[in-house]
This record gives C-alpha cells, structure tokens and sequence, in this order.
C-alpha cells in the first residue's frame, strides 16, 4: 500500500504539490490526470524518491521512502518506473536492457537474469526482438521495452508517467494495451495520463490534479460523468 | 643541384629506427591510457564538484589545452629538473604527454557527459541501481562511444608529439633518426624515412581504431 500524507514539494520558490493525502491499495489502477504543470509527473517522481520533498510522507508498505535511514535502492525495486521519454539503454541490446538490473541490482545470475528478461519480453509482446538494439525499434516497442525492464525487478508497483504522450499516435495503441494487460492482471498502478478513454476503462480510481492540489478522486464513472469542481469541468471540456 | 642521395646508410640503420618505432608507439599507447583515465576524473570532478580540486582540475586543463606541448615537456623535464627531480627521457616524455592527454581527452569527455541525457540516469537509478552503477554501467558506455574518435584522434597526437622527446634526449622514432642522420651527415634521407615510417604508424593506427570499433560498437 502507498500512503501519502500532506505532501508538499518546491522547486525553488514554486510551490509544485500543495500537501496531497492519498492512499493506493494493493491491486489498484489509479489514473492521475490534469493540465501540464499541476504536479502530478511530480507526484510520482516524489513516490520512488527521484525527487526530495520539503514536507509531508510517502509509505511503501510501511517505509518510510524520504526517511534519512530508508534504503532507497532497495525500496526503488519495488516500484517500477516507466518514463515519457522511454529511455531505452542504446548500447544494450534489447535482452540486455531487461537483463541488466535483475543481474547487477537483485544480484540474480546472468542465466536467471536472461531468463527473467526473456519472460517479461515475451510478455510485453517483444520475444522476437530479443538481439535487436533499441534504436531499431519503433517508439511503441520501445516503450513496451521500458516496461519489462521495469518489470523484471518483479516491482509490486509500477508507476507511469504520461507513458504514451511521446509517441506517434499509431503506436500509442499498443503500449496502452500491454498496460491493460498489467491492470488485469492484478498490478498495482499509478499512471499518470493524457489519455482519457484509458483512464476511463482501465482505472479503478482517477485523480485530477490542479496547480498541486488533489481537487478530485473518485471511480471513473463519477469523476467524469458528475465532475464536482469547477477546473475539473473546464479540464473535461477542453481534452473531449 | 648537386646533392647526391644516399639511401644505404638508411636502410643500414632501418632495424634501429623500427625498433625506436616501437618505443613511440609505446610511449604515445600508455600516455593514452593514463590520459583516459585521468582526463575521465578530471572531467567528472570538474563536473560535480566545487572548491580547490576543481579548480585544479580546471587549471590542469587550461594548461595542457593553451600551452605548447613542447614546453610542458621542458616542464617535466627541465622544469623539474632544476628542483632536483631528474627524471629518465622515457618518463619526462611519458609524463608530459600523459599530462597533455588528459587535458585534451578531460574536454572531450565533458562534452560527452553532457551528450547524454539526464533521463537516462533517472531510468537506471529508478531501476534500483546505485549512483556508481548508473554511471558504470550506462553513462560511460556511451560517452565512450562520442568520445571514440577524439581519443582515436589524440593518439595520433601522442605519436607526432612524442617526437619533441629527442629533445630531452629520449632516442625513439625521432631521436633516434637524429642520432644516425648527424653520425651520417644524411640529414634528409633519414628524415624522409622517418616521415614515411611516421604516416604508416598512423594510418596503422586509424585502421586499428576502425576495425575495433566495429567489435566495441554494434548499436
């Protein structure tokens, strides 16, 4: 379970989350939407401690992740990260991408490393592009890429952040679609999104975020067929 | 013109001067070495740190980048020298290459880090791994590659500079030519030699350089 309690972030002297509460149950999808610059990026970079905060806590099933003990190369294996820019390793091969941590973070063998890096290809779909470099895939296989790397450090949480904003729209089709896969089966999720239809089908629970605050949470139906605030209204009105 | 050429002296001498060729080659090899790793450090000191050592690094830069080579070289040698430390020619000529390297290849990898972007630390450190890990095992992998062709091309360097060695009286290439051409009075014959011997040492080294980096990038 991930507990967020008053949770206030700053770059300089901008105020970017303005004291979230929020907790995320085990199993749960929770899509987070809003404007560009509401903090809600932010939120997730401050859930696996890629960024500090000046006040507040975040619980990973009970640790701490911004107390000064908390290892926190452990705590990141169990909250697998898929950026906007996918951020495929270039001079990996694809293998290796998925390969590489499991061997040098878990400490697994290479041949059990290989083989836990296979499975997760395979299961996002890429098995037959295991000795391909990165740059000869398309930007949605290298998403997909992004993601079994990410999942073979066998996370309980996968966090994503605007997945599919950075790809041609032909291909935001099938990274949304390996992410329904996770969702049905069981993974717990925080994906911050663009896309609505998704947030829709997919989400137990949808956020909107508004200039750092949390304005609404509730199941999809709800939030986007009754939205109670007012920004909310305008941010619907606007992305249909 | 009257001058006639005599080539025989030369060839006479040619096993000497191959041999002094491989000293070159070894000199300007291990200077690249040590010139990658320093100039590896000093880039990233200059990088992520404040304070005195950076601007030590700073001016070991400066210094090898704005000076000439050959007055480092008097540096290690005489330099040193009139405060006691008397090195051997291989040494002096080894330190003040490695000095230059460094500088020259501390450039280049600066750019280099700066070529690759932030995110991809953020995805390796979201990954689990450690700070060490992410620059180990991701960063430097691919700055080698942008800095690939510099160092190819400051090797070259280190061998055409390691000539101003014969003037601290180090009896490689160079040296050792001047050695035969003033026993001979050959002057010309033996620096044309020399000169041919220089071009193919390089052209064997760029071909070198080539084929590894087939093996080392497949990406």
């Amino acid at each position: 379970m991930i507990e967020i309690r008053d949770l206030h972030k700053y770059f300089g002297a901008l105020h970017v989350l303005k004291g979230i509460n929020l907790d995320v149950e085990k199993g749960e999808v929770l899509s987070v939407i809003g404007a560009s610059g509401s903090g809600k990026s932010t939120l997730l970079y401050c859930i696996n401690a890629l960024e500090a905060i000046q006040q507040g806590s975040v619980l990973v099933d009970g640790t701490d992740v911004h107390a000064k003990g908390t290892n926190i190369n452990t705590l990141r294996q169990n909250l697998g990260m898929v950026f906007q820019q996918w951020n495929s390793f270039p001079h990996l091969t694809v293998l290796e991408n998925v390969a590489l941590a499991p061997r040098i973070v878990r400490g697994l063998d290479k041949a059990r490393a290989r083989e836990i890096a296979e499975q997760q290809l395979v299961h996002v779909g890429l098995g037959d592009k295991l000795n391909n470099y990165p740059l000869a895939l398309s930007g949605g296989q290298q998403q997909r890429l992004a993601i079994a790397r990410a999942l073979a450090m066998e996370p309980s949480y996968m966090l994503f952040d605007e997945a599919t904003s950075a790809l041609d729209p032909e291909l935001v089709g099938e990274v949304l679609d390996t992410m329904r896969l996770l969702a049905e089966e069981g993974m717990t999720m925080i994906c911050v999104t663009h896309e609505m239809g998704f947030a829709r089908e997919v989400s137990d629970r949808v956020a909107f975020f508004h200039q750092g605050i949390m304005e609404e949470i509730s199941p999809p139906e709800e939030l986007f067929g009754a939205p109670k605030s007012e920004h909310l209204q305008k941010f619907l009105s606007k992305v249909k | 013109m009257d001058y006639n050429f005599h080539w025989k002296p030369v060839i006479k001498a040619l096993p000497e001067l191959l041999e002094a060729s491989l000293l070159t080659l070894q000199v300007a090899a291990i200077s690249i070495v040590f010139g990658i790793v320093i100039g590896l450090g000093l880039a990233l000191i200059r990088l992520h740190m404040t304070g005195p050592v950076k601007w030590l690094a700073s001016a070991w830069v400066e210094l090898a980048r704005n000076t000439p080579a050959l007055f480092q070289l008097f540096f290690f040698g005489f330099g040193l020298g009139s405060f006691g430390l008397h090195l051997s020619p291989y040494m002096i000529v080894l330190l003040a290459l490695s000095f230059n390297n460094a500088g020259y290849l501390a450039e280049n990898f600066r750019g280099g880090f700066g070529a690759v972007p932030e995110t991809q630390i953020r995805a390796s450190r979201s990954l689990g791994m450690t700070a060490f890990q992410a620059y180990t095992r991701i960063v430097i992998p691919q700055v080698l590659r942008i800095v690939y062709l510099p160092i190819t091309n400051q090797m070259v360097w280190a061998v055409l500079i390691s000539s101003l060695g014969m003037l601290v009286g180090f009896r490689e290439l160079s040296g050792e030519t001047q050695f035969f051409a003033s026993k001979t009075f050959r002057i010309f014959e033996y620096f044309a030699v020399t000169a041919v011997i220089y071009y193919v040492i390089v052209k064997l080294i760029l071909g070198a350089s080539r084929l590894l980096a087939v093996r080392l990038f497949r990406y």
